[in-house]
Parts: C-alpha cells; structure tokens; sequence
C-alpha cells in the first residue's frame, strides 16, 4: 500500500467510535519483543539491526492481519511523512528519528502499527477508539502468538520478556488511553486527579506521550509498571481508573453547567469566534480551542453530526499534516496561516453555538439535588 | 569532610540532587568525582537514580569492569544510557538489575504471559531430567542394553533443544 493510500483514510482510532468515546478519545496497548541473544537496536551494529530487520519484516507481513499492509523501510519515508505517522501516532518519535535498519508495517484500518528495531526489536500495538483496552489487547496478543511460532523472542522463566530498557521487562506491556478533560481543566480539579493516578502507579502525560505536555485538554494515562502483575490485571487496574476519571469529569462538566454557567459560555462562544474569524494560528491554540468546541459538542452547544468534522482537526492542523496538503516547504508563519484558514473553511458547517439546552440544564439543577461533588 | 566513595581523601565536589522529591547529597574526592563522570551530569544523575549510591560503590568494586558475553555490553555503558545491550545482559548483570527492577516494579518476578516456545522448553528440560535419573539408574543396576537406548534418546532430544 502507497503512504497515499494509508492517508486517505483517517484510520478506526480516530472516528470517535467506542463506549465513552466522548471523554476516551482512543485506546492503545503495545508489546515490547526482542530476539534472544541478538543485540537490542541500541547496541547492535548497523549489520546486526539489518539481520534482525531481515528476518523480522518478512514474518510481520505473512501475518493475516497484514494482508493489505503499509509496509516501509524507514529510510524510504520523507521527513514529513514520518512526522505524519508521528502525529497519527502511529510510529513513536523515536521511531521517526531512525533510518537504515528500521521498519515500520501497519494495517489498512490503522488498528495495528508494529515498528521494527525501534528501542527494542519489535514494537507492536494495536489501537481502538473509546475505551476498549482489552479489545486491543486481544488483538495483539493473537498477533504476538502467532509471531512467537516463527521468532524466538527473548524471555527468561523469572523475568519474563527481556527489553531493552528494565522499565518495560516482564509483560513488556503499556496500555495507555487517550482521555479528553476539560471539565477538570476548567475547574483546576486536574492536578488532584493527576496526582492520585500518579500514586497508585500509573502515569500521566502530554498529548504526544512521555515528556509531552498537555494540549487541547487531552492525557494520556498508562501503566508504569509491568513486572509482577498479569496483562490483564493491568488492564482491569486501568480501566477502573479510567472509568473513574470518566466520573469525575462528567461531575466536573454538571458543576460548570450549575456553578459556572457563564465562563462555560464564555469560554464556548470565544472558542468559535476565534476559530471562526482568525486568520493565524498556532497549533497549541488551535487545539486548546476545538477541545473547547468539542465540550461543547458533548453539552448539545453544537449537533452532534459535526463530531467527526472537529475530531479530524485535531490531526489535520497538526504541523506535519499541514505540510503534507500544502505539498510544500511551509514556514512556521505560514503555516499557521494555513490553519487557521483550513478550520475557517472547515468550521462554515458549524452554526453559532446554542446555548438554550445549557440554560435549561443550569435553571433545571439550581432547583433540583446538587449532582456528584 | 571526607570522599564518600574511597573516604580517604578530602571531599571537594558536594552535589546535591532532587531526585523525586527526596534530596540527596553526594561528597566527592576529585579523582572520584572525575571517576564517577561527574562531570558528565547526565551520566551522573541516571547512575545515581537507577542504582543509588550505596549500589554504584559496588559496582566500582569490580562488577564494572564485567562484560556480556553476548554483546559486550559493560555495566558502564547501561550507566550512561539507561539501556542494556541484549538479553543475555539481564542474567550478566542480575545482581546490579535486581535492586533496581525491584525498586521499579510492583513484583519481582513475572506472572503474565508465557510463550508456548518456552512452555517446550519447560517440558524438554523435565524430559531430560527423567530420562537422565533413568540412564544413571540403569547404569547401576548394570543393565547396559537399557542405559544405550536411554544414551541415543537424550543425544537425540539434545538435538531437539538446540534447534
């Protein structure tokens, strides 16, 4: 398959599908494997990685799921086009930043991307949108059973898989959500909530994962360990906070509506009038402010059937995915300038936001049983 | 003040690290200090943070100069990088690793997936274990024609492990 054709679908993850789907944007779990007794990436000499890489790439794309694959050498991707896959998180940074010797191959729905020789031999994960973290599991664990009959991965008795670094020994196993919060942001009950998931060890990061930081209102939470705990405990231990999470922020969002109704609407009818009247535009403002629009999607402020169109501009005003429809070199000033006038014209659909269901929302709460909190 | 590492000299490098949320502070000679690569702050702190300072005296005692007989990987290069070289490393290493996947993790030993290859090699090895307590025993009892045929099917077994 053409990167072209990979692009012109905007892959399963991202249609805003999936129980929860209005707070869990996406769900992803990966699988760290190595070969034993070959040198991790790292390490390896530029022969060793290409030894891997050959014995690796060939078992990948005989796999069923892969039959109409994306399957490229990393030196044969442009730097854009890497950065494209970065964005939709397909590959990692650190993937993106390698040449000779790598490889990545994902599926046609963009459900299951494996990246070879990344920081370990074989990278694999399969993505879902809305909350559906054992479904994803499931799939890659089918994947990893069906690889391990042809690839000896590297695995001791006590330590289970072996990984480049010790973080991910054991299950070699992250599942990470992709949640959306501006509830919590709104009313500064964020930093509580991150703080009690980072002391029942799991961690919190950035739209772009580790050392990211928050943009458009959206965390990523993830496990932080994997040795001493079975995949799907794991699992479950997540999907209860992550459940919980849900809670709390639809608490938030009801205490906003009641409490706070006018900066709520503030906020809404300042994102769209910005949004809809700049003509430039940096990438944090421009998700800062559709995380607003996409609230007010959630609270009935504009149809549901405009979802879609927010959601993929998300991933469309991202730099790399600029770059790639304007097919030329853009600075970062005209770049910005192209952002803001792609969400102009994308935005002509959206009608001014409506206010009156919030209204209704607010009087109704001020006389009835306050909610939650 | 003395060196915290050979305390025999005077300490003339005191360094004081956050390191989540709890300060520790490290007395430095200055031949330890360049030892050490103090000055290679990043190479410091990650030494520090992953194997403490009680940890990194051990290694100094010997074990640094120790390589992976697979790859050649020494304690002080997953010192500088964090990352170990393959995974033979986990076993060349067990004892720095140890401390360290305990601090990190939530158990010390892995409960989750087993890998069906790993699950022949289980029952290879138990195998093997049966048919050698049978061979010694057959060799006892002088019974020589049994102890040849349990001879060719651990020679043949062997055969089956190392393929």
């Amino acid at each position: 398959m053409k990167f072209s054709n990979l692009m012109s679908n905007s892959g399963e993850w991202l249609r805003g599908e999936g129980p929860h789907h209005q707070i869990v944007v996406s769900s992803r779990v990966r699988l760290a494997r190595n070969l034993r007794n070959r040198a991790f990436p790292g390490h390896a000499k530029k022969a060793e990685r290409t030894a891997v890489l050959d014995m690796v790439k060939p078992c990948v794309e005989r796999l069923s799921e892969m039959q109409d694959s994306f399957s490229e050498f990393l030196q044969d991707l442009s730097a854009v086009e890497k950065q494209v896959l970065v964005e939709r998180h397909l590959i990692s940074r650190e993937h993106a930043a390698k040449g000779a010797g790598s490889a990545v191959i994902m599926n046609r729905r963009q459900t299951l991307s494996i990246m070879i020789n990344e920081e370990d031999h074989l990278r694999m994960q399969s993505m879902r949108s809305g909350l559906q973290l054992k479904q994803a599991f499931k799939l890659l664990d089918k994947i990893d059973s069906a690889l391990e009959g042809e690839l000896e991965f590297a695995y001791d008795g006590r330590l289970g898989y072996l990984t480049a670094c010790p973080t991910n020994v054991g299950t070699g196993m992250r599942a990470s959500a992709m949640l959306h919060l501006p509830g919590l942001v709104l009313s500064e009950l964020i930093n509580q909530v991150v703080q009690a998931v980072s002391k029942i060890g799991l961690a919190v990061r950035g739209f772009y994962g580790e050392g990211t930081e928050a943009m458009g209102n959206l965390f990523q939470i993830s496990n932080q360990t994997t040795l001493g705990e079975k995949e799907d405990e794991i699992i479950t231990r997540l999907t209860k906070v992550i459940e919980t999470i849900i809670q709390k922020e639809h608490d938030a969002r009801q205490v906003l509506i009641q409490k706070r109704s006018n900066t709520l609407w503030d906020q809404i009818g300042r994102a769209y009038g910005v949004l809809t009247y700049a003509h430039a535009m940096s990438s944090k403002e421009a998700l800062n402010l559709l995380s607003i629009i996409k609230l007010g999607i959630d609270l009935g402020a504009f149809p549901e059937d405009k979802r879609l169109a927010i959601d993929e501009l998300f991933i469309d005003t991202q730099p790399a995915h600029l770059q790639r429809s304007s097919q030329q070199k853009l600075s970062a000033d005209e770049r910005d300038h192209l952002r803001a006038q792609i969400i102009r014209t994308r935005l002509k659909v959206l009608p001014k936001p409506d206010i009156s269901k919030l209204a209704k929302e607010a009087s109704n709460g001020s006389s009835s049983e306050p909610t939650g909190q | 003040m003395l060196c915290d590492v050979c305390k025999c000299n005077d300490a003339t490098v005191f360094l004081t690290q956050i390191i989540e949320g709890k300060m520790q502070k490290v007395n430095l000679c200055d031949a330890c200090s360049k030892e050490k690569g103090v000055q290679d702050p990043t190479g410091f702190a990650l030494a520090d943070l992953l194997l403490g300072i009680g940890a990194a005296e051990e290694i100094e005692k010997g074990v640094a100069t120790q390589r992976c007989p697979v790859c050649g990987f020494t304690q002080a290069d997953f010192k500088k990088t964090g990352r170990l070289g393959c995974s033979a490393c986990y076993a060349t290493f067990t004892e720095a690793l140890t401390a360290l996947l305990k601090a990190m993790h939530k158990g010390t030993s892995h409960v989750g997936k087993v890998p069906q290859r790993a699950h022949r090699a289980v029952e290879l090895s138990d195998r093997m274990r049966d048919l050698n307590e049978s061979l010694q025993k057959a060799v006892a009892e002088e019974n020589y024609e049994t102890a040849a045929s349990l001879r060719d099917q651990i020679k043949q077994l062997e055969g089956e492990s190392t393929r």
